[in-house]
């Protein structure tokens, strides 16, 4: 590929970054595309940020490189990188108004007066703040700030746009606005975006692709149907979402099955995964979710195309627009299904809690993980 | 509810009695010294009518006029070089790694803490023997000697005044936000230009508090610059000291009401400055603050409706 089309790509070569002995970012490999949205996704402390930072530069890997464009940039300082970035803090510069705060880029690389007075209006109005040029950062409300950030960055036409957790100060309310605006923007602008969260429906609402990040590894790599429908790891499983996980083992199986012994003492036959590692004896988790599982009276699952367990109904809980039922598997373990409450009846029939009922799921739903 | 109000409004009465007298033992003794330098009687504690012959005296008074150019000089050059150096010298312990960097936090307070009749007392052992060694290697004698006086005052007055600088910027610096900076790098800028397009600018409040402090410091200075000053250059507050020696003048009542009278104007003048600016722009994002607050108002107008509710017969 030429260095052209590459504009816009993030190429991330077994990157680490150790802070004294700890290790924040662990042999990272990842590729953007150019134009995507890309979320980093995981808990506080996972890596993500440090990973964004070695990106815009502010932190120097410990190991590894960092491709931005197709250029390798691990040296480039960040002042020189074709990235821009949007901090969590926003960080407005206080004593320039909004217009100055959103021309600084372009000062910085001594563009002519009337040019980077026209850029400031259009950018301006692109994040719709057309008339709030002269205010001060002070005089803003929070999404007013945000959107002053956003436009300050992306007024310099970089490659790729940094963006590092920047709804988790606004309410929520704002945050859902913002979702839709940061959507648009990115479909304005067909710019690559590099966004950091710890917010699942942050990321699956926004993303092309969702890498899932614990403990300074990339867990999961993948669109957001892929990491809520197919989790690969359990922490992936456990982290999006509600999850039914059930502790099993590997009994059997071959190339288009794989057959497992629950705790509970059911065999249960699943969808292969394609993992060559779910040999008999490996124990595994097998998830599933809550709104994929069925809970009927004794017997009402079709074997056929079902995995099916008995148990016991032990709670049902009505939650405004869908309900949830738990029951308790032959060895206690406990099992969420929910469906949603349509027209006024109860959407498990006439169970109630005490009886004996089936709970399944279609073959391919449940996930092994490891 | 009911029974505890009677004990808050003690303790409101208690709070602010306390604040009022604080105030009385703070100004009254200025107000006597204002009042007694528009005062006829040249001695003793009477009022013998209203004057201001002592103002204009104090224009004949030669000692006195120079004495407070002087120290004008000497706090002006001082605060310059101490805002510079202590700005400087915040940015680098505070901004940088170094090998002793917790030391050198720490050691900057020295001049701050140890008694001024400490670093008077070693500026004036340094002061002779830097003098005394560069007249050997000169070859000047008894008659073209170097002397301490205005230049050794000024090298003294940095010295205390560059870590009062460095205290007042530090605190600024601790609350800057430092992605601001990172933020001015992401745009394109490089270290210079951050400096001073977003560093220097974000801290100026606390530039300008430090350079207000320096310059007060400096001007009214006496134990350290007693030590250090010569017989070619004297300060005001060394002069004043002199003069009282001899006889109480009134001209020394109103030279100190007029420098009263000046640093007032300049407190509020920064008073002006800061607020003036901070309306402008409050920099910090507090999104979560304004619950609270409502809190509290809510918790006030609660507590008026009981207050006129139980007010009721």
């Amino acid at each position: 590929m030429d260095q052209h089309s590459q504009r816009g790509t993030v190429s991330l070569r077994k990157v680490t970054k150790r802070f004294g002995d700890a290790v924040a970012v662990n042999a990272v490999n990842l590729e953007v595309e150019a134009g995507e949205f890309i979320s980093l996704l995981g808990p506080s402390g996972c890596g993500k940020t440090t990973t964004l930072r070695m990106i815009s530069g502010f932190e120097l890997p410990t190991e590894g490189r960092v491709h931005i464009s197709g250029r390798d940039a691990t040296d480039t300082p960040p002042h020189l990188r074709t990235v821009n970035s949007v901090f969590q803090s926003y960080a407005l510069f206080g004593h320039m108004t909004v217009a100055e705060n959103v021309a600084f880029g372009l000062r910085v690389k001594r563009r002519d007066k009337p040019t980077i007075e026209r850029k400031v209006q259009e950018t301006l109005d692109l994040v719709q703040l057309s008339d709030f040029g002269s205010r001060f950062p002070g005089q803003l409300s929070g999404g007013q700030q945000q959107r002053v950030a956003l436009a300050r960055a992306v007024i310099n036409e970089p490659d790729v746009l940094l963006l590092d957790e920047p709804l988790s100060a606004l309410d929520l309310k704002l945050r859902q606005a913002m979702r839709y605006e940061l959507t648009r923007l990115h479909d304005e602008l067909a710019m690559t975006f590099v966004f950091v969260t710890h917010d699942q429906t942050e990321a699956i609402t926004m993303s092309d692709r969702i890498a899932v990040m614990d403990q300074g590894e990339i867990h999961q790599l993948g669109t957001p149907v892929d990491i809520y429908e197919r989790p690969a790891t359990r922490f992936v499983a456990e982290f999006i979402g509600e999850v039914n996980m059930l502790e099993a083992t590997v009994v059997g199986g071959d190339g288009t099955r794989t057959e497992v012994l629950l705790s509970s003492g059911d065999r249960l036959t699943c969808a292969p995964v394609g993992d060559s590692r779910l040999t008999p004896g490996v124990s595994v988790v097998l998830t599933v979710r809550p709104q994929r599982v069925l809970l009927t009276p004794e017997g009402g699952i079709d074997s056929q195309e079902h995995a099916s367990l008995r148990g016991e109904l032990r709670e049902l809980l009505f939650l405004g627009d869908s309900t949830r039922g738990t029951v308790g598997l032959a060895d206690g373990t406990e099992l969420v299904a929910v469906r949603h409450n349509e027209d006024g009846t109860h959407p498990f029939g006439t169970l109630r809690p005490g009886d004996r009922v089936d709970v399944g799921w279609r073959h391919g739903t449940a996930c092994l993980v490891q | 509810m009911i029974r505890r109000r009677p004990s808050r409004r003690f303790a409101n009465l208690a709070i602010g009695s306390a604040s009022v007298l604080v105030y009385v033992f703070f100004y009254v003794p200025v107000a006597v010294l204002v009042l007694f330098s528009f005062n006829q009687a040249r001695t003793g504690g009477r009022w013998g009518g209203f004057t201001t012959e002592w103002y204009s005296a104090l224009f004949d008074n030669d000692r006195l006029i120079t004495a407070a150019q002087n120290s004008l000089l000497i706090a002006v050059v001082a605060t310059a070089v101490a805002v510079v150096l202590g700005t400087m010298l915040s940015l680098a312990i505070d901004r940088r790694t170094f090998r002793g960097r917790t030391a050198a936090q720490q050691v900057v307070y020295l001049p701050v803490i140890a008694p001024e009749i400490v670093t008077g007392v070693a500026l004036l052992a340094f002061f002779s023997l830097t003098l005394g060694r560069l007249n050997d290697l000169l070859g000047r004698g008894a008659q073209d000697a170097l002397r301490m006086g205005r230049p050794t005052i000024i090298i003294a007055h940095v010295a205390f005044c560059t870590a009062f600088v460095a205290l007042v910027v530090r605190s600024s610096l601790r609350t800057l936000d430092p992605s601001l900076e990172e933020a001015a790098q992401d745009l394109g800028a490089n270290a210079w230009t951050t400096f001073w397009r977003v560093t220097l600018p974000s801290i100026m409040p606390g530039v300008l508090g430090g350079a207000l402090l320096a310059f007060t410091l400096s001007l009214d200075n006496f134990v350290i610059t007693f030590f250090v000053s010569g017989p070619g250059a004297t300060t005001l507050p060394i002069e004043v000291f002199g003069q009282l020696r001899r006889t109480i003048s009134p001209e020394v009542n109103a030279i100190s009401t007029l420098i009263f009278g000046a640093s007032t104007l300049l407190l509020v003048g920064a008073l002006v400055v800061q607020s003036t600016v901070s309306r402008q722009r409050s920099q910090r994002i507090r999104p979560l603050s304004r619950q609270p607050r409502n809190r509290a108002a809510q918790a006030r107008a609660t507590q008026a409706t009981h207050t006129q509710l139980e007010g009721q017969p």
